[in-house]
């Protein structure tokens, strides 16, 4: 009964949250409400006895991608009034699409059914006495061993592509290699293996200066100040 | 009505997963609006992976929700630093014109 309730609670403020995610005029709104649904769709797997995947969902949706989006929209300065334009013309033609695609998922959901050995054949069952979150580590790091290795890695691929991607080159902060300086080396710069205690200085190894830095330009506060 | 089922959690899900469809069309030239359409798709395939893991009793549907769950971070922290970018290039982010990347 409360589950119920508490199901057609969920359902109704992520469906009515989802609305207003495609349809709000400000994007910072939009955001706001993809954590509202988030939120929800967490307590929806609650209910179904996900209680890994809701944690997970409330932790990394809400916590790193929903910022994540919020920091983007904030940080670039849109003119957003002018990204709505094509809003009306575009909007009976995606209410087709969707009713088209409502009404084939409605026919699909509707005539399906589950196969009499559905049970019979699952893949890994779920151990009776032991906690989801349990019962799911068990699975992933056995059966699913290198499909989590798998996600680990796209993990890493996907960061360092992003930080490739938006960081900026300035070449006199980043230290890159110089081939033409390296291969223009003189021996006098050779590795040299000076005895034990003794300096390099000793065997008249020297390393040349670095060029100076240039120097910051100086800000005078003589002038018109005030 | 009063026992939750699967079809209630399939039901929703399919809500969810046309609100996104819908979203992509409406906002054409927003980018950042079409890929939080994205990210409400993949919240209702993950929906009914959970409720279809919950009726058989079998752990490999949340395991699989949670690969979804994976790459979409992966996709949404790409996604925007393209868009970022785009913008430091165009100083806008409407996507009618991404064309023009075209080489």
């Amino acid at each position: 009964m409360i589950a119920a309730l508490a199901f057609y609670a969920f359902a109704a403020i992520l469906v009515a949250s989802a609305v207003m995610v495609v349809t709000s005029r400000n994007p910072v709104h939009s955001v706001l409400y993809l954590i509202l649904a988030f939120f929800n769709a967490a307590g929806l797997f609650l209910l179904a006895g996900a209680e890994f995947l809701a944690m997970i969902l409330v932790i990394v949706y809400v916590g790193a991608v929903a910022v994540l989006f919020l920091f983007v929209v904030m940080m670039l300065d849109v003119d957003f009034a002018r990204l709505r334009e094509g809003f009306q013309r575009y909007a009976p033609f995606g209410a087709v699409v969707g009713a088209i695609l409502f009404l084939e998922l409605v026919l699909v959901f509707g005539a399906w059914q589950l196969a009499p050995d559905a049970m019979d054949l699952r893949l890994s069952p779920a151990p009776a006495g032991v906690s989801n979150t349990e019962a799911l580590g068990r699975v992933i790091y056995t059966d699913y061993i290198f499909l989590f290795q798998a996600a680990g890695m796209i993990l890493l691929v996907a960061m360092i592509g992003a930080i490739v991607l938006t960081l900026r080159d300035k070449p006199a902060n980043s230290k890159r290699q110089d081939i033409a300086a390296q291969i223009a080396r003189t021996s006098k710069l050779a590795m040299a293996q000076p005895a034990l205690g003794a300096g390099i200085a000793r065997e008249e190894i020297l390393r040349p200066l670095p060029p100076p830095a240039p120097e910051p330009k100086k800000v005078s506060h003589e002038g018109g100040h005030h | 009505m009063l026992t939750i089922g699967l079809a209630h959690y399939l039901t929703v899900g399919a809500i969810l997963f046309v609100l996104g469809v819908f979203g992509i069309f409406m906002n054409r030239k927003n980018v950042i609006v079409i890929l939080m359409s994205v990210e409400l798709i993949l919240l209702s395939v993950n929906l009914n992976l959970v409720a279809f893991s919950a009726r058989l009793d079998d752990l490999a549907g949340q395991v699989f929700a949670m690969f979804i769950l994976t790459v979409a971070a992966a996709e949404a922290a790409i996604g925007l630093a393209i868009v970022v970018i785009y913008f430091r290039n165009r100083g806008t982010i409407e996507v009618e014109d991404v064309s023009t990347l075209r080489g």
